[in-house]
């Protein structure tokens, strides 16, 4: 590859963490790119590794994970064997993070905004303070918050209210890309729908890639252009959402598909996935979904299928694409 | 099948409970949370009703009150028993125990609801234990049959071992089993299944309504997930602030909603199709505490039809404006 | 839906299965205790201890002469002079009285380890009960038991037992009893209330209630059994705080016990031996044996904290 267009080059990633009972292999051989301005969405059930490979692109893993094979390359350069120090500088500047629990990424005691400016004083220094406090506005403004807000507590905030606080955070430093973990999962449905809003028009006004990972596959449709489907430790299918939709063809983006419920449409049966996702201290050998797998034949016990593109831009792992004998 | 007659199971009157706030050192609260205020419902043997709303309106404590985990502050809850409906606040010693045989619950976290030190026999068969059903050896044998029904076959790898050495699908199929082996008529089911991932969810929700059918049960099904409660119910109540704004047939609700709040909670809802434009919601802000709310509509201040009227009058009354399906809204 | 073959489940008797998951569960935490170091070192010292304390009643009745050997009657006639320095007769030597001083510490042992248990049974009996029942029924229960508690904490035990001592004897027994009461449950009952307010509230306490489980099944079922590990717990650190009470209270003779280690350091004191390093032998022994005994049930007891809390295992 010569100079990459994409945001984001993630390339044959390995992660895993060591624990009592031996390595766990939370990430395992996942490809996937980001291209500029481009909003993927992960989908997966927890356990399956979707805030794993968050945590890997940031590097912030726990100190009993190690990345093990791989690259993630964030605009060409390569970050995995970046050290500690630079990559901090990297982080928030190129690539920034939301994550799940507001309350969590917020410091208690200090306002909103001495922890926005924090973050701006340590990744772009170079700005002055009134440069600093007029950003800090404008992110208010554009994440729907009162800026007169800014020099509350977090707990003076509602739920919503930190979320889209987290948000500005994150968006403080300009960042190429962004990831966020399942940002409005603890929120109720009125106010995700005008969090998921604003995080669409966000993305696309400062044109900025955007990782969004989520459980539900009904918000994913709603602010991804392509999204990947992940499975116990690996990437089993990713397409535009058009295709993961309407024509998915690994079996379980199938039946992943077939077992949401949805309040439009005609009610139908919901078909039931047999089993339980893998233990991954011990997933089955050859395909990983296959003791589930409607489709399933003696290769998919023994072999694991290549991730490799079936049709134009259309990625999946999987013997038997579409069910397909 | 269930026994669908027509007849009224549980009938919910005025149904209301506050909780005190800013309690001083002597007791003597200064204002209340209304979680529940003026509630009715009305549930007929055999249907599954939903009850619907965000977190904070109250569906929860609704739920502990029918199953006599709080009582109530003023209003009443009827039972329909062999003598008649009988208030359940008033029951007592045996006909306590009786009420807790026929009343079961299933809660949301599979991960909290049952004791890390029993098994899963002793956990299945408590509600036998407690109410003295059966010998030790039948006991045994009815644990063992309800778990290969509800689909942990073979029983006797699941009898003996612990919670946490079990899924989260598997272990909330052990809750379903535990409300149901004293064969009850109504089960409360708070969330049971918003805490399973999507794969393993689905087996559970066909789970429960095939026991529906199979046992006799009706449901009382609470969830924030309208999509879920769409699936598992016949009717749906939407519950604002202590309040049901709309109830009506599920398929009903869904397509001609009629009060503001609830045409804005099914726009709300992300939908799994890429295609599909939702409407635009109208309401802003969140939900607020309801602490000594004034005597007017509960909605009133997010509502986009608001009106002078709405501000001055009280709540307003519940009315069916199509067969079996009510609104409490002077605008709708 | 699954047709159920009954003939397919051959199941064993109940009591088999419970003894078997009770073994399995010893084995697990068995293996998480052994992964401290400083645990199976007290252990080790405690077993030690216990060792000597079974020998000592064989020891006098097979190698060693009653007449001689007796930790409180004894007297060897043929050391002119004691106390006398440890020898090939008496290996750590005899006291003022002309009594075995290795006997004595064997001896003395025994009775360390009944006082240290008793109380702490004592002890974890009554503030397991009291926390249970305050966190269960809470309100005006709670507030009669923990003003209960503040009075236990605030009496001065030790003066307690000095006005004891004086007005009848206070034995092995009555020591016990007094430790176990006094010092200990106040604290403790403390500690494992707030751990039951944490179990209360648990999903599965309301799910016994709309089963129709009564209070005492719910405290007894429920309650107790997720408080037993944290019990256990105190129970370690309460054997600590007996046996170091019963030397500091022997030491100034206020206790009618016949022999303790506490003793034998007051009968050195007594003599005036006590500041004399040239007769080590009537000091250290019995005061090191305190050190390590208070110190191994301590051991344990941090051990045992890691078993029970989880969270401060390393992953």
């Amino acid at each position: 590859m010569t100079v990459s267009e994409n945001v984001l080059d993630v390339k044959n990633l390995v992660m895993h963490y060591r624990t009592r009972k031996g390595p766990v292999y939370a990430v395992d051989n996942v490809t996937f790119h980001v291209g500029k301005g481009e909003a993927i969405g992960l989908v997966g059930e927890s356990g399956c590794g979707k805030t794993s490979i968050a945590l890997s692109l940031l590097k912030l893993l726990p100190t009993n994970a190690d990345i093990l094979n791989g690259e993630i390359r964030i605009m060409g350069d390569d970050i995995v064997p970046l050290p500690e120090k630079k990559m901090n500088k990297r982080r928030w500047r190129d690539i920034s993070m939301v994550f799940q629990s507001a309350m969590n990424s917020l410091n208690p005691v200090f306002t909103v905004e001495d922890q926005i400016l924090e973050a701006m004083l340590e990744h772009v220094p170079h700005l002055s303070e009134e440069e600093m406090n007029e950003k800090i506005d404008s992110l208010f403004d554009l994440v729907g918050l009162d800026p007169s807000l800014k020099t509350q507590y977090p707990h003076q905030y509602s739920g919503g209210m930190r979320q889209r606080a987290v948000i500005a955070m994150a968006l403080s430093c300009d960042p190429d890309l962004i990831i966020a973990d399942e940002p409005t999962t603890a929120l109720d449905v009125i106010v995700q729908d005008s969090i998921l809003k604003q995080i669409r028009d966000i993305q696309k006004e400062l044109n900025m890639a955007m990782i969004y990972i989520s459980h539900d596959i009904a918000v994913i449709a709603e602010v991804s252009e392509r999204v990947g489907v992940m499975y116990a430790g690996k990437l089993v299918e990713m397409s535009s959402t058009e295709n993961i939709f309407h024509n998915p063809i690994h079996p379980y983006t199938m039946a992943l598909m077939s077992c949401f419920p949805s309040i439009v449409g005609e009610k139908t049966e919901l078909v039931t996935l047999p089993g339980e996702p893998p233990d991954l201290l011990a997933p089955p050998p050859g395909c990983r979904f296959h003791p589930r797998c409607p489709y399933v034949t003696e290769i998919c016990k023994e072999q694991d299928p290549d991730y490799k593109e079936h049709t134009q831009g259309h990625y999946a792992a999987c013997w038997h694409p579409g069910g397909e004998k | 099948m269930a026994q669908k007659n027509g007849k009224t199971l549980v009938n919910i009157n005025k149904l209301s409970k506050l909780f005190p706030v800013g309690q001083g050192i002597f007791g003597k609260a200064d204002s209340f949370v209304h979680a529940v205020s003026d509630f009715n419902l009305q549930i007929k043997v055999g249907e599954s009703v939903g009850l619907v709303g965000e977190s904070g309106c109250g569906k929860t404590t609704t739920g502990k009150l029918i199953t006599r985990l709080l009582d109530p502050t003023t209003g009443n809850i009827l039972m329909d028993t062999e003598e008649g409906p009988v208030d359940i606040a008033l029951l007592k010693g045996k006909e306590m125990k009786t009420f807790r045989r026929r009343v079961q619950m299933i809660f949301q976290d599979p991960y909290e609801s049952m004791n890390p030190r029993m098994t899963i026999f002793d956990t299945v068969a408590e509600p036998l234990n407690v109410q003295g059903i059966g010998s030790m050896s039948d006991r045994e044998t009815m644990v063992a049959d309800l778990l290969e029904t509800v689909d942990l076959v073979p029983a006797s790898s699941f009898l003996f071992r612990y919670p946490h050495e079990l899924s989260g699908g598997q272990r909330q199929r052990v809750a379903i089993a535990r409300a149901l082996i004293i064969k009850p008529d109504f089960v409360v089911a708070d969330e049971p299944t918003s805490m399973l991932d999507v794969s393993v969810r689905t087996g559970v929700m066909n789970l429960m309504q095939d026991l529906a059918d199979q046992f006799d049960v009706t449901y009382l099904y609470i969830t924030h997930d309208l999509a879920v409660a769409r699936y598992m119910c016949d009717r749906i109540g939407v519950m604002y602030l202590g309040k049901i704004v709309e109830i009506g047939e599920t398929e009903d609700l869904l397509h001609n909603p009629k009060h503001p709040y609830t045409q804005a909670l099914l726009s709300a809802v992300p939908v799994p199709d890429p295609t599909y434009t939702r409407n635009p919601i109208k309401i802003s802000g969140g939900i607020t505490k309801p602490v000594d709310p004034p005597p007017q509509c509960r909605f009133y201040n997010r509502c986009p039809l608001a009106d002078e009227y709405c501000k001055t009058h009280d709540h307003p009354p519940r009315k069916e404006i199509t067969p079996n399906h009510y609104v409490a809204c002077y605008h709708a | 839906m699954t047709v159920v073959q009954n003939s397919e489940r051959v199941l064993e008797p109940l009591w088999r299965i419970r003894l078997k998951l009770f073994a399995r569960g010893f084995k697990k935490n068995w293996a998480l205790f052994a992964e401290s170091p400083i645990g199976l070192i007290g252990l080790g010292v405690i077993v030690f201890f216990g060792l000597i304390a079974l020998a000592q009643p064989i020891l006098v009745n097979t190698v060693w002469e009653p007449k001689v050997y007796d930790p409180i009657n004894g007297f060897d006639i043929e050391i002119p002079y004691h106390p006398s320095p440890p020898s090939a007769r008496h290996l750590l030597g005899t006291d003022v009285l002309g009594r075995d001083v290795l006997s004595q510490l064997m001896y003395s042992s025994r009775f360390e380890f009944a006082l240290g248990l008793i109380s702490a049974i004592v002890t974890v009996l009554i503030a397991t009960t009291i926390g249970a029942v305050s966190a269960y029924f809470g309100g005006l229960v709670d507030t009669i038991l923990m003003r209960l508690v503040d009075l236990v904490i605030m009496v001065p035990f030790l003066a307690v037992l000095i006005v004891m001592s004086a007005l009848m004897g206070v034995g092995m027994i009555e020591l016990a009893l007094v430790i176990g009461i006094l010092s200990g449950f106040g604290g403790t009952a403390i500690v494992i209330k707030s751990q039951a307010l944490s179990v209360k509230v648990k999903p599965f306490v309301d799910v016994a209630r709309v089963a129709g489980g009564g209070h005492a099944h719910i405290i007894f079922t429920h309650l107790v059994p997720n408080l037993m590990p944290i019990s256990l717990l105190y129970m370690m650190f309460v054997v600590t705080g007996a046996i170091f009470s019963e030397a500091v209270l022997s030491f100034f003779g206020l206790t009618e016990i016949q022999m303790s280690w506490g003793l034998m350091i007051n009968t050195t004191q007594v003599f005036g031996y006590l500041m004399r390093f040239d007769t080590w032998w009537l000091l250290f022994p019995a005061s090191l044996s305190i050190t390590f005994l208070c110190a191994a049930f301590y051991m344990v007891g941090r051990a045992l904290d890691e078993v029970v809390n989880p969270r401060l295992r390393e992953r």
